[in-house]
This record gives structure tokens, sequence and C-alpha cells, in this order.
């Protein structure tokens, strides 16, 4: 028992003394994490777009497809991605295995998925006459894809919180592709896993909680947004 | 009335669903100012012809002339919409203001805040619902909706309006509110409309022309009372309200009226028709008078017939009678006139319309 209070305490200690090398770890999360999630915004968010709003032969396969993609396990994707970046590998001449880049690689290939297949829900549940009404108002197609968006604009935003949340508590991919390279690839969830390994509670534990805080900041603001949202 | 010169114009337009044709119009002509009616039953066509003459689907066939322009290419298709404005069944609003949505066409537009305040403002006002301008627009009733997508369409002050069932999900008082307010704008702004409905009631009041249209073609186009009154076919006179329809045949004829034989009862109408043809007499309910009591009164209706009523429904602002007087009729009475003649079903009366009320068409 004593060993868990200890290391509450020592976490705390670490947390509010802003710790150099916990805050350096936090920060490189975030910056590695939110980098990934830019990423997967851009694509998820106007793939997910593009396939809500036409029809196309193997759509249903392509919609499957997206789905199933939301569910990527890290450790295949880090796996993958390591394949990929090896010194011989079809991407190898990139030379950024083991760097904060591949990182980024890998978690955007697990984020994009998540973004897209929410946001290819958000549009399909968008009444379907509104986008003829908004061509009837005298909309050009860019015109009314932006209107569309805007209308979706909540579940859009939790489409991007959900993915952000995937890649910052994910570790399979991120120890396999950044090697946990001390200040340079070692973020929250690689650190946790390598001090508890260590038998070093007390700074797994302020990373532990740090993460848990993150994650419930961001589920936090993801709930209030689906509840803001109008029972339908 | 004036004769106007045509805005819009339809020619050999189909439409095809999975190689089946779900519209067929050889030719539809609209008027400047004029306010059309689509009536007919539900998957007539009527929205599926509204979507096309708005080029907001492509028909597999046909083309359509605005002022007497073809249409042809898609930046034709886009420079006519904006010259014109629609509104769904469902006010499909954007989750903002109400201020916002009305500006919504014109921001398109791309016009700036000062230039297009003035017109939202205006457009509200006339729809009554200036009162809600920075209300949200996801949080109005059915009928604060429905009017905010009206001040949409008209703040766009739009050449041609199409209106596709544009009451239909209201409540009856919402509804005959924002049907007087809407012909009061129509008058007011003389704007060109087509509208569809199914209900007729809707049509006769709003429109200059009807057109009657079932599975995907147009029956009949007309003015209100020659719809109303002259229907061509059974399906036009089965929409248009003549609930009672009695087939027989002609026995007698006489100069300008003639005698149907039905179900044993004699029937006199207006028209000419030789003995032994076989007809369909339609009655409107509107038009059926009942009287209790003797039936020696003098009276010029020629048709009159003891009865029996068998059911009695009310229907808002009257009550419909169902009456067996050896054949079925059925009666629209005011509520004031079924409470004075207690008219209860198992009465005995007599039902009388005139021989100019029966409307009858040849089998």
């Amino acid at each position: 028992m004593d060993i868990i209070i200890e290391g509450i305490k020592q976490a705390f200690i670490l947390i509010f003394t802003l710790d150099p090398e916990v805050m350096g770890i936090t920060w490189l999360s975030l910056k590695i994490s939110g980098t990934a999630t830019i990423i997967s915004m851009v694509l998820g968010v106007s793939t997910g777009t593009a396939v809500a709003l036409t029809r196309f032969p193997g759509r249903r396969i392509v919609i499957s497809l997206i789905n199933t993609g939301m569910g990527l396990p890290p450790v295949v994707v880090g796996l993958f991605v390591t394949v990929f970046l090896w010194r011989n590998g079809p991407l190898g001449f990139l030379e950024i295995l083991y760097t904060p880049a591949s990182i980024i690689l890998a978690q955007a290939v697990i984020a994009t998925p998540i973004v897209m297949g929410i946001s290819l829900a958000a549009m399909q549940n968008l009444p379907p006459g509104l986008r003829l009404q908004i061509l009837a108002l005298g909309a050009t197609r860019i015109q009314m894809v932006w209107m569309l968006i805007k209308e979706a604009r909540l579940p859009l935003l939790s489409a991007i919180m959900a993915g952000f949340g995937g890649v910052i508590s994910e570790v399979g991919a991120s120890i396999m592709v950044g090697g946990n390279i001390k200040g340079y690839t070692r973020v929250l969830t690689t650190a946790t896993v390598m001090e508890t390994g260590k038998g070093n509670f007390d700074i797994a534990m302020a990373l532990g909680i740090i993460l848990l805080v993150l994650a419930f900041i961001i589920n936090s603001i993801l709930t209030y947004v689906q509840q803001r949202e109008r029972p339908r | 009335m004036t004769i106007e010169r045509p805005i819009l114009e339809a020619r050999n337009l189909q439409v095809l669903r999975g190689g089946v044709p779900v519209l067929a119009i050889p030719e539809l002509t609209i008027n400047e100012r004029q306010v059309l009616s689509l009536i007919g039953p539900n998957g007539a066509g009527k929205s599926t012809l509204l979507l096309a003459l708005t080029c907001l689907i492509q028909p597999s066939m046909g083309n359509i002339f605005f002022r007497g322009q073809r249409i042809t290419s898609h930046h034709d298709a886009f420079s006519y919409r904006r010259k014109l404005a629609m509104v769904f069944q469902e006010p499909l609003l954007f989750d903002t203001t109400v201020f916002e949505n009305v500006a919504a066409g014109l921001k398109i537009r791309g016009m700036k805040k000062h230039e297009y305040c003035h017109a939202v403002e205006k457009s509200l006002d006339r729809f009554g619902i200036s009162h809600l301008t920075s209300r949200s627009a996801v949080k109005l009733s059915g009928g604060e909706a429905q009017r905010t997508s009206l001040a949409r369409a008209f703040a766009l002050e739009p050449e041609i309006i199409f209106l596709d069932e544009p009451f239909s999900s209201l409540d009856p008082p919402t509804r005959s509110s924002l049907i007087d307010d809407l012909e009061r704008i129509l008058r007011e702004t003389k704007t060109t409309a087509v509208i569809t409905t199914h209900d007729q009631m809707e049509a006769m009041r709003l429109s200059d022309q009807i057109a009657v249209m079932d599975r995907g073609k147009i029956l009949q186009t007309g003015i209100p009372s020659e719809i109303m009154n002259n229907p061509v076919d059974e399906c036009v006179a089965a929409f248009v309200g003549m609930e009672t329809a009695l087939a027989g045949d002609v026995i007698r004829s006489y100069d300008g009226s003639f005698i149907v034989s039905v179900s044993g009862r004699e029937v006199e109408a207006v028209g000419t028709a030789a003995p032994g043809d076989s007809v369909i007499c339609f009655v409107r309910p509107e038009n059926v008078t009942i009287t209790t009591g003797g039936s020696g009164d003098a009276t010029s209706a020629r048709n009159r017939f003891p009865g029996k009523i068998t059911r009695v429904t009310p229907a808002g602002l009257f009550h419909k009678i169902h009456l067996d007087c050896g054949f079925p009729l059925v009666a629209y009475i005011t509520n004031i006139s079924v409470e004075n003649l207690s008219l209860v079903p198992g009465k005995d009366v007599t039902a009388s319309f005139k021989a100019t009320g029966v409307h009858v068409i040849k089998k």
C-alpha cells in the first residue's frame, strides 16, 4: 500500500514542481499527437465529406473499409509503418524511422479513419433535402459543400477530438516506430511503459495522471458538444 | 386578365428512374405573374416536376426555357437558379439565427451585411416574424420555421418561386394563417409561383391555374373553376373532391338535360346525352342540401331524394354527412345546421341538389 501512496505523492510533486523531464515529455506528446490530428482532420473531413456526398461504384465497400479502419490496432499500424520506413523498405529513403516524424505518420494513419468515419456519418445525418435547398438558394458547388460542413460542425468537432483521443493514448505504434528515445521520441505513453518496467512508479504515475487529465479534458469537451446537440 | 408573356416553359420533359418514366410532360407553360398549382396524389410526380423545372435534377430528355432561353449548360442552370427561389416541405433551416437564415441566399450572392440587412428585415416583417430575428432557427415551432423558410426565399426577390408542399407538415390553424399570408404576399409582390399540393382547397385559394397530375403526367390544366366543375376524367374528378360518384345509364333525354337511372333512382343532369349511354355522375358534397320534415317545400332543385343518415363526421368548419338514398351520397353541412336540424345517424331526411350541380362523365 505504501508504494501506491508514496507514488502518488511523488507524482504530484513532479507535476506541481513542473519537473523539466515530465514537462518535456508532455509537451512532445501534445506536439506529435496534435500534428497527427491536424493531418487526419484535413484528410478525414475532406474524404469523409466527399464519400458522403457522392455516389460511385464500390461506395459501400469504401464505407465498410473506412469503418473497419476506425478500429485499426495501433500495433499493426506500428508494424506496417516500421516495415515501410525500414532502411530498405519502400519509404526507407525518407530516413525518418525513430524520429518524431515517424510517430506523427503512424498516429495520422490511426486517427485518419476515425475522423473520416465519424465525418462520413455526420454528413450523412444531415437532412437529405438540405443540399438541394442550398443549391436552390443559388450556391455554387463549393459554397454548398462549405455550408454543409458548417451545418455538421458539432459532430465534425467530435470526430476530430475522437481522433486526438485515440492517438494521445496510443502506445504500441509510438514505441515501435519512435523507439522511446529520451528527449527525442519519448512520449507520455511510452515513458509510462518504460518507467513502470523499471519500477519507477512515482514518475510512471505522474505521467499516467497527466494522461488521464488530458483524456478527461478531451472527453469533457466531447460530451459537452454532444449534449449541446438538439434532440431529433 | 391580361395575357402575360411566358416566363418558364418545359418541352418534352421526361425523367426516368431505373429505366421507368416517372415524369412525362410534353408541354408546360408558366406565364409571368401567374400562380400555378400542381395537384395530385402522393407519387404523382409533382415534386419531381419541380426539381426538373428548377434544374436541380437533370431530366433524361427534354428542355427547359427560361424567358425564351433554352437552358443547356451547367452554367445556364446556375445563373437560372440565382433568379429563382424554392421552398420545400421541410423548412431545411440552418443551425444559426433566424436572421442569418433569411440572409443565407443573399450572402451566397456575395452581398455584404449593409447591403442585405434591409431586404432581410423587410422579408421578416412580411411574414410576421420580426420578433424572432435573433432566435435560434432550430428551436422554432413548425409554423415559425416554415415562415422563416418562406422569408428566406422571398428575401431574394425571385423572378419565379417554387413551393413544394409548403404547408403539408403544419397543423390546420397554422396552415390556414400561413396560406392567408402567402396569398397576400404573392399578390403584393406579383411573383410568379408554382406550388405543389395534394389539397385542392389550398390550390383553389392560391392559384390562377391548376394542373392535375397523376402517375407522372398532367391530366388537365385550367383555371380553378374549370377543373373543379369540369374534370376531364374520373381520376381528376375523384381528386378534386367529387366525393359522390354514381354509375348509371341514361334513360331519357330532354332538350338540355337528361335523366340517369342510378340504382333505380332517377338523377337529372344538365347537358346532352343519348338514352342508353353509360355515365358516371359526380356530385360535389358542398352542393348537396339536407332538409328535415316533409318534402313538400317548393324548391328549384331538380334532384330530391329521401334517405337516411348513415354517418356524421366532424371535419373542422363543417360536418361530413354520409347518406343512404338508395345510393350513397356525401354532403358537407355547416356545424350550425348540423346542430339546428339535429342531424344524427339514423335520421330520415331529404337530400337535394341541382341538376346543374351534377357533373357527368361518359364511360
